[in-house]
């Protein structure tokens, strides 16, 4: 798929290239809205209920009934918000979360752009969204969104250090940057990153969930605490894209997670080599998906300043001591 | 470039809030992340009742009580009939007192399962509110068969009780005793050790015994700091020296320990229960021969029991006629809450809704 | 448990278990001296027998084991209030001695146990006789106990045990009247006339049993105490302190003549000794509310010490300890009124105050003894920081908590009522401050020693209007800042009349 992307662009090309973004885009709204729904489903199956069921049959429609209501609403705009930035919040939030995707190999054939800095690039421009919180919270000319949006902010900065660190030990490991060699490291090595790296992974997966504000690290969005977040005085389809950029975040860390320290598309076992690798994929990534789902319906909150400290003061020390030893490692092994 | 100022900022946390558990409005002046001073204004919910209570006869204040603290509609009820029998000298035959013995304790569990699934879900867990409340359900179905409501029975009167209790009832609240027992063991998986809710809850909004005794705290406000004080064992009333429960204390006074007591608590309450169903007399009436209308001679009177907020307390100044002269309520919510300021000043902000939470009000008992 | 035969023997075996156990925690609290092995033992043969098929045994057993623990319960309930923390060792074994024979089908132990008792409840009456003499603290424990036996013995259906217990009680009553006419002459301080409960309990206990035999000593003993009481009023009338206790219970059907006959001798009497005392002129810290009071007492006095006496006789235990009023009794008191256990608390805080901040700062004192023997005191609203801050602070007292605090309007003046309670030393007071009328309603403001006053006030001043000076943040609660008026009084109008 690379080959046929990278073919010189004309108009027909370009309309190709265009549709398959277009595809992409169509798969992962799919996801997105049952995610959302399954997401409600689990949550209330963990708590004894049901979930939605009366939305279509089983509820599967409820997502979408929920989207349409949030399109058809009357859009706000605060008399005293600080109206281009308010209008454009949610577009800097959302935008990057698309952005990413362009580099994720599901398979070793489907993907889009093969970065050899893929890695990087997905945790760089994941981080430009958190400029779009904070505009959203300057914007809302509210006190309780600045309180929210500068916790936010704090949260996804401090969280972006031991995440990247905890990826340097793969990267170490690996040698490269490209998301489809590390997956081919892992083929190579017999056994997935999650073993050897098992401290990155731990480290990796809180650090995601702190980066894509789920429980229990939602202070931003759950603020029954006190404010209503960054979001507060976004309603209608604005309030839409701030969660849409959250979902498309949770299937890009569910992705990033799989490639980097579950393999990807590779099977656990050899003799179970005839499954197609996107069945894997698709597999993993479900999993990952359902493990956030899962620890949202167990977890109370983190205060926030406990957030910062677990952040500051026991994932960042942790991972540079990942580092370190994969680096012993490396060097006398 | 100028001195650097900073200002202190005032934020209000709305009569409307998830949080506050019901219409409590609180002013907060903070000075970066700590809170400098904290206006609790109640009053969103003030109905007259003491007023009310001025032009209906005893019977009809009832359902009124059931109202206050509407999560604990039994123990409001008991509250008021006991001080009326209490001024006339009325004793309640035998088979009433089980009922109500055994009505109060589900009422008290039931508040406290309110409490422990509404705290938690104020600290972020949201799964322990779906599980209390299945539970609680159950103790619902019961007072639904007693009294035909859910919620708010006005179910006790002055002598006794108003309906007998159905037959096998006291079977099945046997059974029902049985499982929660084993039930509050899930509560304590789900929850209590975990790491996050320990970190929000150990050491937070402490105070002095001495402190919880000048505010008149009571309930599990009070025991938390050390204090072994339960009018059900220190002054008791109704027929519960006749059972075999422990007053749960602890000494830390923080949120943690206000957490724990609660709990424990229910398992005594379970307690009480399974022995008054193990003592249910056969037969016997419900209700005492009282007259049609009731008089209590004139003179106040003043009793208190131990609600599951704390010390619930009923003063009736009569002038011997069917309606009160006045009525006051000693409700223990109001009280609780006065000491929320102290609790709260150089606190950090985010700790206010666990603080607040873990008092446990009612905001139909603080404003009456 | 399939039957309802079987259920209900197990249920009557848990409650006997239950209340032996009840009895026994009461007796370990008083005195610890109880041989518990009694009591399991004799407690577990009528629960042996409740194993065998239930065919004779059951309804013997049942109603033995329902008395049982009926006078269990009263026991205690009376060992209660008579003040658990007074050491009286000897006498809860022995009131659990005839309760734990109560369990077995009673023959045999009755006479040995009858001549026990009785020589005990003489040998009590004497030592208490001479405690009183020599002016020492009564204590009270001793009677209630006593008392619990003839009511425990009481509880039984059976006759021959009356005429020793009617002798015994009787013989206490007269030694414990003498006594008190004693002390009271030497002045001291009429001593928490526990004797009288327990004289009062006798002829109520004999007075459940099928009236027939006893009903003449029943009387000589009821006129006795009331006489007694009667004088011990006008006593402590003359030494000025007045009560208005409007302490009453319901009219309850049964009374004996004999009983109205009594009270009504001692309601006349303390009526008179009211008016003399008034007439000497020292009831004018008395008036306002005294009047009240007095007319209102005075028009049901008679019906209400009547009903007095029967609800007694009624709720046997826990009308025992249920007073009229002891020493200072008001108009109102009933004749065979059994002064309060409470009685002693009262006199300490009186004793203290008076001491402390002035005589002149009660106005009155009494105690309430339809709610639950609280006692009450009146004080000048001028003096009430002063002894707000003696009752706090004063380490006998110790009143450390504030339960309630309310304001009432009465319709010439207010009042502001605090019930103070002290958690270490476990007594109640209840306070009351009035106000001259209605216009000037300032009472000073107890805010400052428990912050628990705080919020009352506030809710005091914003319902009733009663301003409380020194009060840290007088502000309304419960109403908006701008409302005009307090709802709370007697004349408010409201703004929307068709609401």
């Amino acid at each position: 798929m690379s080959q046929f992307l990278a073919q010189p662009l004309g108009w027909g090309t370009g309309l190709i290239f265009a549709g398959s973004a277009v595809a992409l885009l169509a798969v992962v709204l799919g996801f997105v809205t049952y995610a959302i729904y399954f997401e409600r489903k689990v949550v209330g199956w963990v708590q004894f209920r049901h979930g939605p069921t009366r939305t279509g049959p089983l509820g599967l429609l409820q997502t979408v009934a929920d989207v349409l209501k949030l399109l058809l609403k009357e859009d706000i705009i605060p008399a005293l918000a600080d109206k281009p930035l308010f209008v454009l919040a949610p577009l800097i939030a959302f935008v990057p979360s698309f952005a990413v995707l362009a580099t994720l190999p599901f398979t070793e054939s489907i993907h889009f752009a093969d970065l050899g800095i893929g890695l990087l690039y997905y945790i760089a421009v994941s981080g430009i969204t958190t400029l779009g919180s904070l505009c959203g919270a300057w914007a809302a000319n509210n006190k309780y969104s600045i309180i929210g949006g500068m916790r936010a902010a704090a949260q996804m900065i401090s969280y972006e250090i031991p995440l990247i660190m905890s990826l340097v030990g793969v990267i170490l490991m690996t040698g490269s940057l490209n998301l489809i060699d590390i997956v081919n490291k892992q083929a190579e090595m017999g056994m997935w990153f999650f073993i050897p790296q098992i401290l990155g992974f731990g480290i990796f997966i809180i650090a995601s969930l702190a980066e894509l504000s789920r429980t229990p690290f939602d202070i931003v969005e759950a603020e029954s605490e006190l404010v209503a977040g960054h979001m507060t005085e976004y309603s209608g389809f604005r309030y839409a894209f701030f969660m849409l950029a959250e979902y498309v975040y949770v299937f890009g860390m569910a992705s990033i997670t799989t490639l980097v320290f579950l393999g990807g598309w590779l099977p656990p076992f050899e003799f179970l080599g005839f499954i197609p690798g996107i069945v894997w994929f698709i597999l993993k990534f479900c999993f990952m998906v359902f493990f956030y789902m899962w620890l949202r319906a167990t977890f109370p909150r983190m205060r926030a300043d406990q957030l910062m400290q677990l952040g500051w003061k026991v994932l960042l020390p942790l991972s540079l001591v990942n580092i370190f030893v994969t680096a012993l490692l490396k060097e006398f092994f | 470039m100028g001195t650097v100022t900073t200002e202190e900022m005032m934020l209000n946390m709305g009569p409307q809030h998830p949080s506050t558990h019901g219409v409590l409005r609180l002013i907060v002046t903070l000075d970066g992340e700590t809170i400098k001073k904290v206006d609790p204004v109640i009053g969103y919910l003030h109905r007259g009742t003491e007023k009310l209570a001025e032009d209906l006869n005893y019977t009809q204040i009832i359902p009124y009580t059931d109202r206050m603290d509407y999560l604990a509609a039994m123990l409001g009820n008991y509250n008021v009939v006991h001080c009326v029998e209490t001024a006339l000298g009325l004793e309640i035959p035998e088979r009433a007192e089980y009922i109500r013995i055994i009505t109060m304790e589900l009422q008290r569990i039931a508040s406290h399962l309110v409490w422990w699934g509404t705290f938690l879900m104020d600290i972020g867990a949201t799964t322990p509110f779906l599980v209390a409340f299945r539970d609680r359900e159950t103790i619902l179905n019961f007072f639904n068969e007693l009294s035909g409501a859910r919620l708010t029975y006005n179910y006790m009167r002055v002598g006794g009780v108003k309906w007998d209790v159905p037959p096998g009832w006291v079977e099945r609240v046997g059974e029902f005793v049985q499982y929660m027992k084993k039930e509050l063991s899930n509560y304590h998986q789900l929850v209590s050790g975990n790491e996050i809710f320990l970190k929000r809850v150990i050491g937070v909004g402490t105070y002095t015994k001495e402190q919880a005794i000048n505010y008149g705290l009571t309930g599990v406000m009070l025991r938390c700091t050390g204090v072994k004080w339960d009018l059900r064992r220190d002054e008791p009333y109704s027929i519960y020296d006749r059972f075999e429960f422990d007053v749960p204390t602890a000494t830390e006074a923080d949120c943690h320990s206000r957490y724990r007591l609660r709990l424990e608590e229910i398992v005594q309450s379970l307690r009480i229960v399974e022995q008054a169903v193990a003592q249910f007399p056969k037969d016997g009436d419900f209700m005492a021969k009282v007259p049609r209308v009731i008089r209590p001679p004139a003179g106040e009177c003043y009793t208190r029991i131990e609600s599951s907020k704390g010390e619930l307390g009923t003063y009736i100044y009569s002038e011997g006629k069917d309606k009160p002269y006045r009525l006051k309520f000693r409700r223990p919510s109001f009280v609780n809450l006065s000491i929320l300021p102290e609790l709260l000043q150089g606190e950090n902000m985010a700790n206010t809704v666990a603080i607040l939470g873990s008092i446990d009000i009612v905001l139909g008992e603080v404003d009456a | 448990m399939s039957t309802p035969e079987e259920k209900a023997t197990a249920a009557a075996k848990a409650k006997e278990e239950a209340m032996r156990k009840l009895k026994e925690r009461k007796a370990a609290a008083a005195g610890g001296t109880k041989p518990s092995a009694s009591e399991p033992p004799a407690a577990t043969v009528p629960e042996a027998q409740a194993e065998k098929p239930f065919s004779e045994m059951t309804p013997e057993e049942k109603a033995a084991a329902k008395a049982k623990a009926i006078a269990e319960a009263k026991a205690k309930a009376a060992a209660k209030k008579s003040g658990a923390e007074v050491p009286a060792a000897s006498e809860p074994p022995a009131a659990t001695v005839p309760e734990a024979q109560a369990e077995k089908p009673i023959s045999e132990m009755t006479p040995e146990e009858k001549a026990a008792a009785k020589a005990k409840a003489i040998a009590e009456a004497k030592a208490k006789a001479a405690a009183k003499k020599s002016g020492a603290e009564v204590p009270a424990a001793s009677e209630p106990p006593a008392a619990t036996v003839p009511e425990a013995q009481a509880e039984k259906p059976f006759s021959e045990m009356t005429p020793e217990e009617k002798a015994a009680a009787k013989a206490k009553a007269i030694a414990e009247a003498k006594a008190k006419a004693a002390a009271k002459k030497s002045g001291a301080e009429v001593p928490a006339a526990a004797s009288e409960p327990p004289a009062a309990t006798v002829p109520e206990a004999q007075a459940e049993k099928p009236i027939s035999e006893m009903t003449p000593e029943e009387k000589a003993a009821a006129k006795a105490k009331a006489i007694a009481e009667a004088k011990a009023k006008a006593a402590a009338k003359k030494s000025g302190e007045a009560a208005p206790a409007p302490a009453a219970e319901k009219p309850i059907s049964e009374m004996t003549p004999e009983e109205k006959a009594a009270a009504k001798a001692a309601a006349v009497a303390a009526a008179k000794a009211k008016a003399a005392a008034k007439a000497k002129g020292g009831a004018d810290t008395a008036e306002p509310a005294g009047d009240d009071d007095k007319a209102k007492a005075i028009a049901a006095a008679k019906a209400k010490a009547a009903a007095v006496a029967a609800a007694k006789a009624k709720a046997a235990a826990a009308g025992a300890a249920k007073a009229t009023g002891g020493a200072g009794a008001g108009a109102t008191d009933a004749a065979p009124s059994t002064p309060s256990p409470k009685q002693p608390v009262l006199d300490l805080i009186v004793k203290t105050i008076t001491e402390k901040v002035g005589a002149d700062a009660i106005e009155e004192s009494y105690i309430r003894a339809n709610s639950k023997d609280m006692p009450t005191i009146v004080v000048k609203r001028e003096k009430w920081l002063d002894v707000a801050t003696l009752l706090k602070n004063d380490p006998e007292l110790d009143f450390n908590y504030v339960s309630n605090l309310l304001g009432i309007d009465y319709k010439t003046h207010m009042e502001s009522v605090t019930y103070l309670h002290s958690l270490t030393k476990r007594h109640s007071l209840s306070v009351r401050v009035k106000t001259p009328d209605r216009e000037d309603t300032k009472v000073p403001s107890i805010a400052n020693l428990w912050r628990t006053a705080d919020w009352h006030e506030r809710e005091s001043y914003d319902l009733l209007g009663i301003v409380y000076e020194g009060h840290p943040d007088p502000r309304r609660i419960l109403l908006t800042d701008d409302w005009v008026g307090h709802p709370l009084r007697k004349d408010y109008v409201q703004f929307d009349e068709e609401v």
